[in-house]
């Protein structure tokens, strides 16, 4: 086995969730997991993680800053399932019930390096408007019933949503092993530095 | 005062800060004197700008300005002098007068005392006194309100310095203006208006004068300025005496500056009304209007305004300008400029668009500096093959090589060459000319147009002649009369040609005589050319006659045809001299009147002598003459035809002539054929600007031809815009020069090689040359002549012959690329490639011959004009054409495969991979799929592949009871596909499953809620709030823990002092026990009493079990203990999983046991008890509870499919009922085995329960109903959520249940609620919770007098009022024709009323709104039921014991496990007496037989019993008891089992273990 070479390859990824815009809302936190495949196993490192509440800044950028770390390393044999974070942030509503704020997720980057994301956020909508007053007035907005159902295709065709807010994450993607099981996963992969970085992510 | 003078003063006093007290400047305001001197100042600061400007900008003001100044004086009579320019004073101002008056002061201090004493006598002291009032007045007229010289200073607005300049002019020419008065004495009045104005030079002019004209010497400066003065103010001698004085009073003046406050004007604070000043400014300033302009002021009249928007024209958003603005715009631009340029047509400002764009352009700024350097950063970016966009790639599908041009260029001639001598140049010429004859009379036009001439002249003669044709007169005329004109064009032709044909014979000849002299005139021959003209004689008289005809013919008629015009011309005299006749008299009648006018207007007579154009009076045309034409014909005929007689001359041009070798040609003409020997030229072929080949370099020839018969074959990529040729010429070593171009044309693509004719292409090239030997030059005039006359200029020029064609491929194909990727520009070429041209008319009758050529020809198919064509061919070809008669369904499927399938089939990994995606059971949790394929184990698949393989295949190993291996297989199949059903199930999303939402709450819900807000924030019992359930997502071995909390035990059975030393402990828990149900009262110690006070009758302690995990608790003493402990058991999920489904489907039961500790002393010896305590602890079991998994951890998820209807009914039933008591369960559907939903009273229906039970104890229907419960409580209990993990509860039918021989509560409740009805109960199905179940089914009998709760699942019953029933809640009842949902306060069955007729109590399903539609049952008609066979349970008792035997020596691998057959055997006896009597009271008669026969053993065992499912349960069930832990050494072990079959193969097995120790 050892000198066939490594059996599984290694993503190391560390960042922070930096900040949000949402415009309309303040007073939030924001929670984080991640959701993978099933050849994926955590090695190290938290998987899941829960922020402080954050005011908005008081200059015109309004921005919700919560520079909450992540750290986490994953191995894996297979990059079927690659593992995406999956955000969920919370804030009080008017009568202080706590609401979620917008679901969003994204994949960890492929390639090493220095990457920065934006993912536009969402709710779930009420069926009705009558269910969308109620759940406004009783506080009780509808949610996902596993945040991880944003990561997933399956059964979102029965769901409505409504965009609301930007989270802005930072990763430092290190992966060891993977060229050595036959993934290329760019040209940065050799350059260790901060490549081009396109941004898929961006809302704009 | 004017806003003019402020500003001047205001520019003036800056310069003044410099050298004048703050004192001074305040003083000088006030007084229009102090003003003056201190604009003398100023222009010394700018001394240069002054003199340049000064001649231009001071002019014109002046005399104006004079004006104004002078008029108050009213010395009119200065106008004169005053026109003059004022250089003078400027210029002398000078540039140094700072200084100058530094020095004059310093004079003036010497010369106070003097010249004080003087003043003083002269001038009256009170000045500044009679300065005041007067002052102001003048000012005003001075300054204030003249119009005149407001006007003149709005023109001298921007120059302020000149304006000052003029200003200080003015004063000195006051000053100048003074001297006639001095004279006579001033007046005191006089001299008081004086001195307002300015400060006066007069009273010291006298006395200062000398001393001035001292001083003159002495100031350089100042006569430098007065030096500059006379030639321009020459005359004006007193003037500039004047100007002298001036300045001395002025510098006198300097000198009185000490006592400045003398001079201090006090006055009152200038005001201007604001009435007149708004009058003023009203005159200077405009202020537009706020006023919106109306329209047609914008617009030039009677124009409409005109909306291009409106017309739908785009006009971009003009820029958001408020209205006023535009308002205010729009009257100052109609004020300013008249003109309305700047109005559009709508009316409004003309506008450009807005150019404020809504995005930015610019890159957004990034404010983190690594991103700008992210920004900044060079990106790589790999090479691209370019490709031009012009130039089409040829043959998408074709491979690039095919096309083939095929240039083949013969040879070249020059027509000039530098190197061309004298004769040269006349050879060329010559061949040019016998060239020219050659194709001239190859084409022989001057015959065929003779021929022509002659078969008109023959058509006239006979259409004139009337007899032959009897067309009708006007007919023939017009024929005749066009023939006739077309006689004369084609004579006039043939004339020309004939002349042309012999004037080039002529010039022919003539060349050739030049080069005949040349060749004499220079003495050698430098070309072989050869004129030899040959005669052919004529027939002298037939050519003659012929000659002469034709003269005559020509001669009649030209003759006629100028009769013709004669006659016309005739005609338009007569017409013409009318017209001039009318006119003379017209004329002769004007004059007569004319002549009467003459004397009134003489001038006016003359400029009218030609009104109009004089009609000339016509001349009658003269008569043709017809000698003078015949002399006409001849004439011309002589020039231009043979003459008659004369032989035929024939130029034969041959190259037999000899050149004359070198030795005999003078030296220049030797150098220039060794000129000529050292050039070579070469080709080079540029195909679409590049080149791609050159010829080889050939010697340049003597007679300038190069041969180079080379065929280039260009294989093209792209299509060819250009073909040149390139002609260069190399001179010796010395390099080439580039001679000139030759542009071929691209082959249209009819032409393939070997049809391609040789071309000419001529070049020229524009290159002088000049050559110091014989050679003529190119671009150089030359002459043939000695004296340089007639000088000719020849260009380097000549001819390629070459041809290009398309090349042929090998099978005949042309190699040209297809037409549709060529130009528009090559259109013309394909047009001309049309089928009929090709292949002839006939070949379109061919359709093969057609295709063929279409197929040749390259016709472009997508074509519209060729869209018929190709219809046409492919109809007529298709049936010979190959047609595939099979259909590919993605053909290209092979090109993506990367690896062949049978090698993607042995692929284990992707096969693991697949299984998984699949969800195949086995690979479902597959964690970490191996990343190659070795390293996955062979292992991996054998179970799969084993099950697959034994699917079908029953196997009996485990299963002892071939029947039960059977049902175990069956069930086995029906749970993969419902498990396959749901699967599929599950990846279908209702909106429910993703996302959580609160209902629409009613009124009363809402209400409530409301009144919640004013609840208290902390109450004082908080309720607990559920919390809302978060599956843990990654939870490894450990991280579950099973947490049992054993609080207390009721009601332990104690030991019994027996006679013998050993306890027998009873049996242990009420599930053995207490069957007296039926008396409420029933429980409770009993036995306590008998024993002594004080003893320890049992000393009992819990023990949990699972997952053969081992916890227990401390032990208690007393029958009634109470530990309050928790347990806590580690947990682990199959497989790693702890996904739901997967945890619902542990199959682990927690098994709780008691025990009694026994404690026994050791010691055998009573002597060391002093020192030491040896005892021994045993355990004795007492009892066990199992609690499975599935109910520790239970969801329960239901699936819909009967009755839309009803199943409607059913969930507002279920949503009412949920609504109003959230945690009772309500059932009203379920699903059956088949998946389907089944409303839940169709499961109830009375059954037949067996014969046998029935017929046991005819007499007792209490006995049968117990009887018939502990038959259906034998029947194995298997949880629907271990068979159908994590997705439903499954119902089987009666039958099935029986079938199967396993089930959970709800078939057990089902079956026996059957039997009871079939009994003749009233039975009901009890849907609640109990424990240790949960939610669970039990069924509900009434009888006489009071209701009895049965546990389907033990077969024990229990009362109403039975504290220690099992069943603590209940939800509903079910009925085979209703539901009931219990709608009580309460639901412990303790506490509630079981009578169903009450609705207030009871919510039922089918009522008045809802009738009961007679639903038909699931159930059969009749349950059969099969005998058991005894002799089979008697073979599986047997196997069963020797199994646990073994097992108990398995479990005990460090002691030898000893076997009391005789034990054994009494055990044996006993077991089936159990068995009649249930498990009741036979214990207390047997053990004291027991004990009898075994004598002195201390017996410690106990009797299990189970319904018979499997083997392992009873092992477990062994295992739990613990008996094997004993290690005492001579312990003895007993162990029997009894199996009774009850019908349909339901066994009740009996183990009975027990150890044994023998007393000693």
């Amino acid at each position: 086995m050892a000198a066939a070479g490594p059996s599984v390859f290694l993503l190391m990824v560390n960042g922070q969730v930096e900040s949000a815009q949402f415009p309309e809302y303040d007073d939030l936190y924001c929670k984080y997991c991640f959701v993978y495949g099933q050849d994926w196993a955590p090695t190290a490192g938290l998987e899941e993680g829960i922020s402080q509440i954050t005011s908005k800044s008081q200059d015109v950028r309004q921005a919700l800053v919560w520079n909450f770390p992540i750290d986490v390393t994953f191995k894996s044999t297979n990059p079927y399932g690659w593992p995406q974070i999956v955000l969920s942030v919370y804030g009080p509503d008017v009568f202080g019930n706590d609401v979620v704020r917008g679901y969003g997720a994204v994949h960890l980057p492929f390639s090493p390096g220095r990457h920065k994301r934006t993912i536009p956020m969402f709710v779930p909508e009420s069926t009705s408007k009558l269910q969308k007053f109620t759940s406004w007035f009783m506080g009780r907005r509808p949610e996902y019933t596993d945040p991880k159902v944003v990561a997933q295709g399956e059964g979102r065709e029965v769901t409505r949503v409504r965009s609301q807010g930007f989270v802005t994450l930072l990763f430092n993607v290190v992966t060891k092993d993977m060229r050595k099981l036959g993934y290329d996963t760019g040209p940065s992969d050799t350059q260790g530095v901060s490549g081009p970085s396109p941004p898929p992510g961006r809302p704009l | 005062m004017n806003p003019k003078e402020e500003k001047v003063k205001i520019i003036t006093e800056e310069f003044d800060e410099n050298d004048e007290d703050a004192g001074v400047g305040s003083q000088k305001k006030t007084s229009k004197m102090a003003r003056q001197k201190r604009k003398k100042p100023l222009p010394a600061a700018g001394p240069e700008e002054m003199v340049s400007e000064n001649p231009h900008l001071g002019n014109q003001p002046e005399p104006l300005q004079e004006d104004s100044d002078t008029r108050p004086l009213s010395m009119t009579t200065r106008r004169g002098p005053r026109s003059l320019p004022p250089i003078p004073s400027a210029s002398r101002t000078g540039f140094a007068e700072f200084s100058m008056r530094e020095r004059m002061r310093e004079k003036l201090q010497a010369a106070r005392s003097k010249a004080e004493s003087t003043l003083l006598q002269e001038i009256p002291t009170p000045r500044p006194r009679r300065l005041q009032s007067p002052g102001e007045k003048e000012l005003e007229t001075e300054f204030g309100t003249e119009p005149g010289e407001e006007a003149q200073k709005t023109q001298q607005e921007d120059d302020s310095q000149s304006h000052s300049r003029v200003k200080f002019r003015d004063s000195v020419r006051k000053i100048k203006t003074k001297p006639p008065v001095p004279p006579g004495f001033p007046s005191a009045e006089e001299a008081y208006n004086f001195f307002t104005f300015n400060f006066d030079p007069e009273p010291e002019e006298s006395e200062e004068k000398p001393k001035a004209k001292n001083r003159d010497g002495t100031t350089q400066e100042e006569e430098e300025g007065e030096e500059e003065e006379p030639p321009v103010q020459g005359i004006h001698k007193t003037d500039e005496q004047l100007l002298i004085s001036a300045t001395e009073a002025e510098a006198f003046l300097w000198g009185l500056d000490h006592a400045a406050a003398d001079f201090v004007a006090v006055r009152p604070a200038d005001y201007e009304s604001a009435h007149v000043r708004l009058q003023m400014e009203k005159e200077l300033l405009f202020v537009p209007s706020r006023l919106t302009v109306p329209t047609y002021k914008k617009l030039p009249e009677n124009v409409q305004p005109r909306y291009l928007e409106d017309e739908g024209l785009y006009i971009g958003t003009r820029p958001d300008v408020p209205r006023t603005c535009q308002n205010i715009m729009e009257n100052r631009l109609l004020t300013q400029e008249p003109g309305r340029r700047w109005f559009g047509d709508d009316g409004r400002i003309v506008a450009l668009p807005n150019p404020i764009k809504p995005f930015p352009s610019r890159p957004p700024v990034l404010t983190q500096e690594q991103d700008f350097r992210a920004e900044l950063e060079t990106l790589y970016k790999k090479a691209v093959k370019y490709v031009h966009r012009s130039q089409h790639m040829i043959g998408s599908g074709d491979s690039p090589g095919n096309f083939q041009l095929d240039i083949d260029i013969s040879g070249l001639i020059f027509t000039h060459h530098p190197c061309f001598s004298r004769e040269h140049v006349l050879a060329a010429k010559l061949a040019q000319l016998y060239d020219q004859y050659l194709a001239r009379h190859q084409r022989n036009k001057a015959k065929f147009l003779t021929d022509k001439l002659q078969a008109l002249r023959n058509a006239v003669q006979t259409g004139l002649n009337p007899e032959k044709t009897h067309k009708s007169l006007d007919t023939t005329q017009k024929t005749i009369n066009e023939y006739k004109s077309e006689i004369r064009q084609t004579r006039k032709l043939r004339d020309a040609e004939q002349e042309k044909d012999r004037m080039l014979l002529k010039t022919i000849i003539k060349v050739w005589k030049e080069m005949k002299s040349l060749r004499e005139f220079q003495r050698f021959t430098n070309t072989p050319l050869k004129l030899v003209l040959r005669k052919e004689k004529v027939d002298q008289k037939a050519d003659e006659e012929a000659y002469e005809a034709e003269i005559q013919a020509e001669i009649s008629e030209l003759l006629e045809e100028h009769m013709e015009e004669h006659e016309q011309k005739m005609e338009a005299y007569r017409a013409a001299y009318q017209q001039w006749k009318a006119w003379k008299k017209a004329q002769r009648a004007k004059k007569k009147k004319k002549k009467q006018a003459v004397e009134e207007h003489p001038e006016e007579e003359m400029g009218e002598p030609y009104p109009e154009e004089d009609p000339v009076k016509p001349v009658p045309p003269e008569p043709t003459d017809r000698a003078l034409m015949e002399h006409q014909v001849r004439e011309r005929a002589a020039r231009s035809r043979r003459r008659p007689g004369e032989p035929l001359l024939v130029p034969e041009l041959s190259l037999a002539g000899s050149v004359t070798p070198n030795e005999q040609c003078p030296r220049v003409e030797v150098l220039r054929r060794e000129d000529v020997k050292r050039r070579s030229i070469y080709l080079k072929v540029i195909f679409n600007d590049k080149e791609v080949s050159r010829t080889d370099s050939r010697p340049l020839g003597a007679d300038f031809r190069v041969h180079f018969g080379q065929i280039f074959n260009l294989q093209i990529f792209n299509w060819p815009e250009s073909l040149t040729l390139q002609v260069y010429e190399t001179v010796g070593h010395s390099g080439t020069t580039l001679l000139a171009e030759v542009f071929l044309p691209i082959p249209e693509t009819t032409i393939v090689t070997g049809r391609a004719p040789i071309e000419e292409v001529e070049f020229s090239s524009n290159q002088h040359v000049t050559l110091d030997h014989e050679g003529v030059g190119s671009g150089m005039p030359f002459s043939f002549e000695a004296d340089g006359s007639n000088q000719l200029i020849l260009m380097t020029s000549g001819k390629v012959s070459n041809s290009v064609a398309w090349a042929i491929g090998e099978n005949g194909i042309p190699l040209i690329p297809p037409l549709s990727q060529q130009n528009i520009g090559f259109r013309s070429a394909l047009k001309r490639a049309d089928a009929i041209s090709s292949i002839g008319t006939s070949g379109l009758t061919d359709l093969k011959k057609l295709a063929k050529w279409a197929a040749e020809s390259k016709l472009d198919p997508n074509d519209p004009n060729n869209a018929p064509l190709m219809q046409l061919i492919s109809v007529a070809t298709s049936g010979e054409s190959y047609v595939p008669d099979f259909f590919r369904l993605e053909q290209l499927q092979q090109e993506f495969n990367f690896v062949s399938d049978e090698e993607l089939n042995r692929s284990k990994r992707f096969r693991l991979l697949c299984l998984r995606s699949q969800e195949v059971p086995e690979f479902r949790n597959y964690k970490q799929i191996p990343a190659y394929d070795r390293e996955i184990m062979e292992k991996v698949f054998q179970d799969y592949e084993k099950r697959l393989r034994d699917r079908n295949v029953i196997e009996t190993k485990d299963h002892i009871d071939p029947h039960r291996a059977m049902v175990a297989k069956y069930l086995q199949q029906v749970r993969e596909s419902v498990i396959n059903r749901f699967l599929i199930a599950k990846h279908h999303f209702l909106l429910s499953d993703l996302i959580v939402e609160e209902e629409v709450p009613n009124i009363s819900i809402l209400g409530l809620s409301l009144f919640k807000l004013a609840e208290q924030k902390r109450p004082l019992r908080p309720r607990r709030k559920g919390r809302k359930k978060v599956t843990a997502q990654n939870l490894s071995d450990g991280d579950i823990k099973v947490l049992v909390n054993i609080i207390r035990a009721y009601d332990i059975p104690v030991r019994k002092p027996t006679a013998s030393k050993f306890q027998q402990p009873s049996r242990s828990s009420r599930t053995f026990s207490e069957k007296h149900a039926a008396s409420p009262t029933t429980h409770s110690p009993t036995h306590s009493a008998d024993y002594p006070l004080g003893q320890v009758l049992v000393r009992p302690f819990v023990e949990v079990s699972f997952q053969r995990t081992i916890c227990h608790t401390t032990t208690a003493e007393g029958p009634n203990p109470s530990w309050n402990e928790e347990l806590e058991l580690p947990f682990r999920a199959p497989n790693g999983d702890y996904s739901t489904s997967s945890l619902q489907s542990v199959k682990d039961d927690v098994f709780i046991n008691i025990f009694d500790e026994v404690l026994y002393d050791v010691l055998e010896d009573d002597r060391e008890r002093g020192s030491g305590i040896h005892t021994r602890i045993e355990r004795h079991w007492l009892g066990c509870v199992k609690i499975p998994f599935s109910t520790i951890y239970f969801q329960a998820k239901f699936d819909s499919q009967e009755d839309e209807k009803l199943l409607q009914a059913t969930e507002k039933f279920q949503a009412e009922c949920a609504l109003k008591f959230p945690h009772r369960q309500c059932l009203t559907t379920v699903t059956d085995i088949s998946g389907k939903t089944v409303f839940i009273t169709r499961y109830l229906k009375p059954l037949n329960p067996p014969q046998e039970l029935l017929e046991a104890c005819p007499n007792n229907p209490q006995a049968t109903a117990e009887l018939v419960a502990r038959y259906v409580s034998l029947i194995p209990f298997l949880p629907d959520t271990v068979s159908f993990a994590g997705i439903c509860d499954l119902w089987s039918t009666s039958d099935q249940f029986l079938d199967l021989l396993a089930g959970d509560e709800e078939e057990h409740a089902v079956l026996l609620c059957n039997y009871f009805l079939s009994l003749g109960k009233k039975a009901w199905l009890v849907m609640g919770s109990a424990i240790p179940e949960g939610p669970t089914a039990y069924v509900l009998t009434r009888e006489q007098s009071h209701y009895l709760i049965w546990n389907p699942c033990s077969g024990h019953f229990y009362g109403q009022f039975d504290t220690f029933c099992p069943l603590k809640s209940v939800g509903c009842l079910i009925g085979p024709d209703n539901i009931w949902f219990n709608i009580q306060r309460h639901d412990s069955p303790l506490r509630i009323n079981f009578d169903v007729t009450k609705p207030k109590l009871w919510k039922s399903f089918f009522s008045r709104s809802l009738l009961y539609p007679g639903l038909s049952s699931v159930q059969p008609e009749e349950l059969i039921y099969q005998r058991t066979d005894k002799a089979a349970a008697a073979e599986l008792q047997d196997r069963i014991e020797k199994i646990l035997k073994e097992k108990i020596m398995d479990w005990r691998p460090r002691h030898l496990t000893r076997w009391n057959r005789y034990c054994t055997s009494a055990l044996r006896h006993f077991l089936p007496l159990l068995e009649r009597s249930r498990g009741e009271d036979v214990e207390d008669d047997h053990r004291g037989e027991l004990l009898k026969q075994l004598g002195d053993y201390r017996f410690s065992g106990f009797p299990l019993h189970m319904p018979y499912s499997e083997l392992k349960p009873l092992i477990e069930a062994v295992y739990s008891t613990g008996v094997h832990n004993i290690d005492v050494p001579n312990v003895e072990f007993a162990l029997a089992v009894y199996i009774h079959p009850y019908p349909k193969n339901v066994l009740s097995v009996w183990i009975y273990v027990a150890s044994l120790i023998r007393n000693r």
